[in-house]
């Protein structure tokens, strides 16, 4: 695969002294879906910043499609779309001059047909003579949207897309990112969720406290990561694990109450079936059970202890 | 060279001045009007002339004046000074256009308002007095410098400002005072010799009379020294905008 970004050993300081990037090193694939998962403050929208041209780095270089974003702003920056985080519209434009507006900032001459797609795209046809201010949220996001993608760009970065948005538009913004991912588009977002990022993304880089802790195929990601808990609440407690139960792993709580079994969904097999019969077969009886998916933060612990 | 994004910015900004037209236009000039209906015949009926002018057309060139370094300097900062304020500036960083497109945009739009807006106020006045232009390319000259140059210093103005307050302050208590003791409305050859000498080191008397000289060809300073202050006003404000881009000063973090 070619990269069409390339990041190498960015770091960012801001004036007040606090590190947001540390030595960030990044290949950023053509036509892919990279997620970028952190908690908040971990540094994926400085990333993001300094890619697109809004934050000054501190040290090492960018490169889009083999433009640096510095020396050769111009030819970078028109390849890029960005999505902010925050709803930030002027207030008194339409729809539809607000997206003609941000295809003439990036220098394309007007193309009224290739408008008009977008704002159908995303359901905002009806919408394009409204003034910007009397818009939802959730019609705020569409137009951002629509700004980012109004000069035909290669390369879209949609920073935290999903926050507070309603189930419909998550719906048409995933449909539209697939068709731009189709078409070669390449896509980098930011998120909280690892639901969203395991629906669509390809890879998935994440970073925690300035540094990208890992970059990884998301198959690859959540065959590691992707496990649910399973705990039985038994009916009488247990001294210590009847025996022919060894091939599952169980752990035996401390008062003996409850049996916790980790099992992957991504694999073939959970062992759910198995295990349930192998504890009738031991005699093990239990009141109730329940299953957990881990999170986000769960997975966060597990890496960066790993790591360090 | 990014022409469609200039344009863009131009087209934005000028759209502003239409949805706002009677902030941006009428209303200086009902206050134009007014100020020429309360000096011109208030003070006019008292001061017959000022070095062979009548006082009614004597204050038309520092009405004009008066507005264009106010106007200039309120709409410039305000259409940088908004994107700040509502984060949409996030967009002009990221597009692929160059710190000195973005102010001819900005700065040419608002220069382009003031210039229309003096053109407007000077028809307004031809309704009251007589007006004669002795240079008229000089009066253009003159006009479209001092827009120029104002715009560009409202330009610093809403980069710099943090909110609606430090916006508002510089036009009112700076660029109005100084307007209004720059001979907008006398001759400073009319102040006792001590005060004559304190208002040289107002730049605004340069503009009033070199721009009252592009008309009737008097002078309270020469031509020369008026264009020279123009010039000096006009590589300030340069300077200080390429040194915010160049730092990213307010802008960029």
């Amino acid at each position: 695969m070619q990269s069409v970004i390339s990041i190498k050993n960015l770091s960012k300081t801001y004036a007040d002294g606090f590190q947001a990037l540390k030595d960030v090193s990044l290949e950023i694939e053509d036509s892919e879906i990279l997620a970028l998962l952190g908690p908040n403050g971990a540094g994926k929208t400085t990333l993001i910043s300094i890619v697109c041209g809004l934050v000054n780095p501190s040290s090492g270089s960018v490169e889009v499609s083999g433009h640096d974003i510095i020396s050769d702003y111009r030819a970078a920056r028109e390849l890029i779309g960005l999505v902010p985080q925050e709803l930030t519209t002027d207030a008194f434009q339409t729809v539809w001059q607000t997206v003609s507006f941000t295809r003439g900032l990036f220098g394309k001459p007007a193309k009224p047909s290739y408008i008009e797609k977008i704002l159908r795209d995303l359901s905002l046809w009806d919408k394009k003579d409204n003034i910007l201010m009397t818009l939802s949220g959730g019609m705020k996001r569409r137009v951002l949207i629509a700004k980012a993608l109004s000069h035909e760009p290669r390369i879209l970065f949609l920073d935290e897309p999903t926050a507070g948005v309603d189930v419909e538009l998550r719906k048409d913004m995933w449909d539209v990112v697939r068709g731009l991912r189709a078409s070669g588009v390449t896509i980098i977002l930011t998120t909280h969720y690892i639901e969203e990022a395991e629906q669509m993304a390809d890879r998935i880089g994440i970073i925690n406290k300035g540094e990208l802790v890992l970059v990884a195929q998301k198959a690859e990601l959540m065959r590691k990561l992707g496990q649910k808990q399973l705990a039985l609440h038994l009916r009488e407690p247990l001294e210590r694990l009847p025996g022919g139960l060894d091939d599952y792993e169980l752990e035996l709580s401390s008062d003996g109450r409850e049996l916790t079994y980790l099992y992957s969904t991504q694999g073939k097999r959970t062992g759910v079936r198995g295990l349930l019969s192998a504890l009738q077969g031991a005699g093990v009886e239990f009141k109730d059970l329940d299953t957990k998916q881990r999170s986000l933060e769960d997975i966060f612990v597990t890496l960066v202890k790993e790591q360090s | 060279m990014n022409l469609q994004g200039v344009k863009a910015i131009y087209r934005f900004e000028m759209e502003r001045t239409w949805r706002t037209i009677f902030q941006s236009v009428v209303s200086p000039v009902v206050s134009t009007s007014l100020y020429f209906v309360v000096f011109g015949s208030a003070i006019g009926s008292r001061i017959k002339e000022i070095d062979g002018i009548s006082y009614g057309a004597f204050i038309v060139p520092g009405l004009i004046m008066l507005s264009l370094l106010t106007q200039s300097t309120a709409n410039a900062s305000f259409g940088i000074y908004f994107p700040k304020f509502t984060g949409t500036i996030y967009e002009l960083l990221s597009a692929p256009i160059s710190y000195f497109e973005i102010v001819l945009g900005y700065v040419g739009a608002a220069a382009s308002k003031s210039i229309i807006l003096g053109l407007i106020i000077l028809a307004t006045a031809n309704l009251f007095v007589t007006i004669e232009i002795a240079h008229p390319i000089w009066m253009l000259t003159f006009l479209v410098l001092t827009s120029v140059t104002f715009s560009l210093f409202g330009f610093i103005i809403g980069v710099w400002a943090d909110g609606f307050e430090q916006l508002q302050i510089v036009p009112l208590l700076v660029v109005t005072p100084l307007a209004f003791l720059g001979g907008s409305f006398y001759s400073i050859n009319m102040l006792p010799e001590f005060w004559q000498k304190v208002t040289l080191f107002n730049p605004v008397v340069y503009l009033i009379s070199g721009f009252r000289w592009s008309f009737y060809g008097v002078a309270d300073v020469g031509v020369g020294v008026s264009l020279a202050m123009i010039a000096l006003f006009l590589s300030l404000c340069l300077g200080i905008v390429w040194w915010i881009f160049r730092t990213g000063y307010k802008l960029k973090p």
